[in-house]
């Protein structure tokens, strides 16, 4: 299990990485917390002939507030890092609540914000939590930059937007709006296994009580992040009951995923899982969200 | 007997090294000019070599040499057979097929080594790996064991006539008799499939041959150094002493370590002659997964007869059990599930009959529990159907079977590993289910806290299972006990150590005898230059057959020192003790000599001594045991259960051991919590998924899941000594213990949570996903 032959460059400017990206292309790899990569690389489904390392790169490591309420979040920034920031706490109580829900302590120490979005991975949490929380990524290159969605960014398994020059630097989360409550919910054969099932759900309420947005989002449901579209319609507009929750859990876990089957887990039981999950997430959700009025 | 060091909880000896990493590992040998080894495997599971081209791998930079079967010439030879199948049995078909060192005419497993490459780096070698070309013609693989022995399926190995590898009938008393008297007779279908050891170290090797002395060095990670060290002789030609096998500090053996005599322990030793360099081979985890060997998988048809009153009339067991692709370890295996599917119950009539099935999967050898954890999860599995049916609670099935301790020893009478009919030594069953039952508050539980907690909605249930475990097997160990002129204790055994605190447990057995403190006495294991006769760790037998070779031994230097000391003292023996490290004239305690002066005193350098004088305070003894003695338990547990996620969480873990006089609490505890957790593995998370190609599906720790810190519980052990008769310490094994009755401990709780649905599992390993399947038939029926 040792790599194969690689040349290695270790930037310590964004813009230094970009000339190696530019230069290179299909070719590079970019090497951040390499809690994937480099599992990958040593049972070598993966050969890049050049790897490209972050770690030297200071200034994506930040975790910084927005003049709208929002949360910056710079690329290199460790999982642990996110894990024990006071503003995440305070600002992105879902991230907040997510962030030990990753693999181990140890995986949380290397792992970074921007490595587990980039290599789009649907059962990572991050992915599904920031499409729920609509973040937006900067991806830079030596052509400049542009903003994308989080639910834009992920195009297939594995496989996002960037293109081979360009590097995802910086998340921002928008502010949560009044009366909103979220929750992150996942089933896994051990804590820090990927998640059988995983659902992240943000919902708002209006003035009169009732649903405005319901946003679930469900990971290991399908090759992206999967939205339930379907579910939030139906939950629109209402009030957030036992029997309108059963039916919008039922209407996303039948018709809003497409989850496979593999050795730990039938299409059918994580179906089955996703209905379960959607229910207690809405649950937890519109309960917190009656509670932040 | 009151004891000063043996029964205390001391603090293991070899802790310190290795917890600041200070302890030799294989991988910590290096030496000069030492190359890497790295093997090209198939990644087929059963396919026909058509050709290999190694031209462009020979050319890579750095790489020194690649060999395949061809160019191993007459030096390619199929491993040796380990364990033959007892003589003592009647018609026992066994057909013998050994693994090889390269593949050469046809790939019989995912995984099994094609080609060898030398370099200077293990980079290098796995580079050249992926330059050498193979040319395959697949073939249909052999996964299925009753497809296997169907007429027309493909075969193993060519030359037999089908892939039955083995077929072994045993009977006491008269099933069908019995079955003609019964109330009930229960027949089932139960499976038990495939895990791995997943031991923390892999295999590895290092080899250092010295061709000016003619002389080789071997570092091994096996439980056996002295039967690998005979085999090396007898294949490379070369003479006992001048092959050293060394077995350091290894990471868990589990079995698969044993003796196997693996492609990679005949061929690395082989390469480094071929080419006068040192060399190493670490295994990586890939690796271990396909070529390391593995157990578990067997097919049960089953029928118990009872009395309405829940009396076992009688068993049948027809079974298969699949050895891989060889069978070098012959019938050991299921040899233990036909000794142990009767459990500590008094069973006059059984049947059982094996037909042992090649697959075109890894090797079948003993893991922690080799064969036994299969025997018990069946028969409990049946008393737990049979005390359902007749109405019978659960505990008083099992009271009303066990074997009364006025039967011992017990004529077991079924033929077992050691090739005569087993005999259980000792016992007294029901005070250690009695212990276990108090420990986890059946009676409470039931009445009060289930219904309960039934109301609040939570699925709790409880589980209650004896075992019992043949360990302590011969033929033997020795050991060597010198008192050093410091006055410190060299003890060497030929076992190896994996883990099981032998520097600290033999160290107290040989403290006890000599007075002298714990960390005083210094334990050698596993080198054949300091001892090189006997066979190996595994059989939970470390303790038991080497624990009193080392305390035959020790008892011998005593009488030694007391004899020498009594002519100095001027005092009679009787009136000497041995206490801190002095011979003392008990109530004159300054009347004293230390044992390093007597040691000194025994080795004169000058004068002469009595004719016939043996030098030193020395002795070498052995044990070999007329039969095994026979551990017993009982394991509790109370588990909750989500009916929505199939998610399980043990609330309490408890489990009552009786394994005879415990040499050290402390260790004792260890050892029950490490076969636990392993036992949680089988009954959970620990599965191999082979698909119809023979292709293990979950290759890695990221897809094979062992219970980690998170997965388990608290386990609280209580224990009762029933001495073994059999050894002067009364001491028995308990190194597999803690795995044998989880599976079935789990398929009991589960039931018992989840009894408003009418569930009966059949199988292990269990898994979230195979529940809501097993449950989901039974919610449809109920709509």
């Amino acid at each position: 299990m040792k790599p194969a032959p690689f040349k290695y460059y270790a930037p310590t400017t964004v813009e230094e990485a970009l000339t190696h990206l530019a230069e290179h292309g299909y070719d590079a790899k970019v090497l951040a917390g390499g809690q994937s990569l480099i599992p990958m690389m040593n049972f070598r489904l993966v050969q890049p002939s050049v790897l490209v390392d972050l770690n030297n790169i200071s200034e994506l490591s930040f975790i910084n507030p927005d003049e709208n309420g929002g949360l910056r979040v710079g690329a290199m920034a460790r999982h642990h890092q996110v894990e024990v920031d006071p503003l995440v706490a305070i600002q992105a109580p879902l991230l907040h609540e997510t962030m030990p829900k990753i693999a181990t302590a140890q995986i949380r120490s290397r792992g970074t914000f921007g490595g587990s979005l980039s290599h789009a991975d649907p059962s990572a949490e991050l992915v599904s939590v920031n499409v729920a929380l609509d973040g937006r990524f900067r991806l830079r290159s030596q052509n400049g930059e542009r903003w994308v969605p989080a639910h834009e960014f992920f195009i297939g398994l594995f496989t996002t937007v960037l293109q081979p020059d360009e590097l995802l630097v910086e998340v921002a989360l928008p502010a949560m709006p009044v009366r909103s409550g979220w929750s992150l919910m996942e089933v896994a054969r051990r804590p820090h296994d990927f998640a059988l099932v995983g659902v992240a759900a943000v919902v708002t309420l209006d003035e009169n009580r009732l649903c405005q947005q319901a946003r679930m989002v469900f990971l290991s449901a399908g090759d992206v992040p999967m939205v339930a579209h379907r579910a939030a319609e139906l939950l629109k507009g209402q009030a957030p009951t036992r029997e309108s929750i059963r039916a919008a859990a039922e209407i996303a876990a039948s018709e809003d995923i497409d989850p496979g089957g593999d050795i730990h887990a039938t299409a059918e039981f994580r179906c089955h899982l996703a209905n379960v999950l959607a229910r207690r997430s809405l649950e937890q959700a519109f309960e917190r969200a009656a509670g932040n009025e | 007997m009151t004891t000063k060091f043996i029964g205390k909880r001391v603090k293991r000896n070899e802790d310190p090294r290795l917890l600041t990493g200070q302890a030799q590992f294989v991988d910590d040998v290096e030496i000069p000019g030492m190359l890497h080894a790295a093997f090209l495997r198939s990644d087929y599971a059963h396919a026909r070599l058509l050709s290999i081209d190694v031209s462009e791998a020979r050319k890579r930079a750095g790489v020194v040499a690649v060999f395949t079967a061809e160019d191993m010439g007459d030096d390619w030879q199929p491993g040796p057979p380990l364990v033959s199948p007892p003589p003592t049995v009647k018609d026992v078909i066994f057909h013998s097929r050994r693994q090889v060192p390269l593949v050469k005419d046809k790939v019989r497993h995912a995984g099994e080594a094609i080609a060898v490459v030398i370099a200077e780096s293990r980079y290098i070698a796995e580079d050249a790996v992926e330059d050498i070309l193979v040319e395959f013609e697949p073939l249909e693989a052999v996964i299925d064991l009753e497809k296997g022995l169907e007429a027309g399926s493909p075969l193993v190995h060519d030359d037999l006539e089908s892939n039955l590898a083995a077929h072994l009938f045993q009977k006491k008393g008269d099933y069908e008799a019995a079955r003609e008297k019964a109330d009930l007779v229960i027949a089932r279908r139960i499976v038990v499939d495939r895990g791995a050891a997943a031991a923390m170290e892999n295999r590895g090797i290092v080899t250092d041959w010295d061709k000016k002395s003619q002389h080789l060095t071997v570092w091994d990670t096996t439980q056996a150094p002295i039967p690998i060290r005979n085999g090396l002789v007898a294949r490379l030609g070369l003479s006992e002493h001048k092959v050293r096998v060394i077995a350091p500090f290894i990471g868990g053996g589990f079995g698969p370590k044993m003796m196997m005599f693996y492609p990679e322990e005949m061929l690395i030793p082989w390469v480094s002659m071929k080419l006068n360099r040192p060399i190493k081979w670490i295994e990586d985890r890939r690796e271990n997964f396909y070529a390391t060997t593995q157990e578990r998988g067997q097919i049960h048809d089953v029928e118990i007869a009872l009395s309405k009153d829940g009396h076992i009339l009688g068993l049948k067991d027809i079974f298969l059990h699949d050895t891989g692709a060889y069978d070098p370890y012959g019938l050991t295996t299921p040899l233990n599930t036909q000794c142990h599917v009767m459990g500590p119950y008094d069973i006059k009539n059984f049947t059982s009959e094996v037909s042992v099935v090649f697959t075109n999967k890894t090797l079948v050898t003993p893991v922690r529990g080799a064969g036994r954890p299969q025997g018990i999860y069946i028969i409990e599995r049946l008393l737990d159907i049979a005390a359902r049916e007749l109405g019978i609670d659960l505990i008083a099935i099992r009271k009303r079977n066990l074997i009364p301790p006025d039967a011992f020893p017990y004529e077991h009478e079924i033929i077992d590993q050691a090739f005569a009919p087993l005999v259980l030594d000792s016992g007294n069953y029901w005070p250690v289910m009695e212990k276990a039952l108090e420990m986890v508050g059946y009676d409470q539980f039931i009445e009060y806290e289930q219904p309960r907690l039934r109301a609040e909605g939570k699925y709790v249930g409880i589980g209650v299972i004896p075992f019992l475990e043949s360990t302590g097997v011969g033929p033997y160990e020795g050991a060597r006990v010198t008192v050093e002129a410091s006055g410190k204790i060299n003890v060497a055994t030929g076992i190896g150590t994996q883990g099981q605190g032998h520097f600290t447990s033999f160290a107290q057995i040989v403290a006890e005898q000599l007075g002298v403190a714990v960390c005083d006495v210094r334990i050698v294991t596993g080198d054949t230059a300091e001892f090189h006769w006997g066979t190996g760790t595994f059989a939970s037998r470390g303790a038991v057959v080497a624990g009193n070779a080392i305390h035959a031994s020790a008892s011998i230097v005593r009488q030694k020192v007391l004899k020498l000391a009594s002519k100095i003292l001027k005092t009679p023996e009787e009136e000497l003790e041995l206490e801190d490290g002095l011979v003392r004239v008990i109530d004159i305690p300054h009347k004293s000599i230390s044992l390093g002066e007597l040691a000194l005193l025994a080795n004169p350098l000058r004068g002469a001594v009595q004719p016939g004088t043996e030098p030193g305070l020395e002795a070498t003894a052995y044990f070999g045991p007329q039969y095994g003695a026979t551990a017993f338990g009982t394991h509790a547990m109370i588990l909750e259960i989500d009916p929505e996620t199939m998610m399980l969480e043990i609330k309490r873990y408890i489990t009552v051991e009786d394994c005879g006089t415990v040499l050290n609490p402390l260790i004792l505890e260890g050892q029950i919590h490490g076969g636990v957790s392993m036992g949680i593995g089988n009954a959970y998370y620990e599965k191999l998924h082979f698909d119809e190609n023979g292709q293990l599906l979950n290759a890695s720790f990221a897809d094979y899941l062992i219970p980690s810190a998170t997965e388990l519980p608290r386990i609280e052990v209580g224990h009762v000594e029933t001495q073994s008769p059999l050894n002067e310490l009364g001491a028995k094994g308990v190194g597999e213990a803690g795995t044998l009755p989880v599976p079935a401990l789990f398929a009991q709780a589960i039931e018992n949570a989840l009894n408003n649905r009418d569930l009966e599992i059949l199988e292990t390993p269990l898994s979230p996903n195979r529940l809501y399947e097993l449950l989901r038939p039974n919610e449809e029926k109920s709509r």
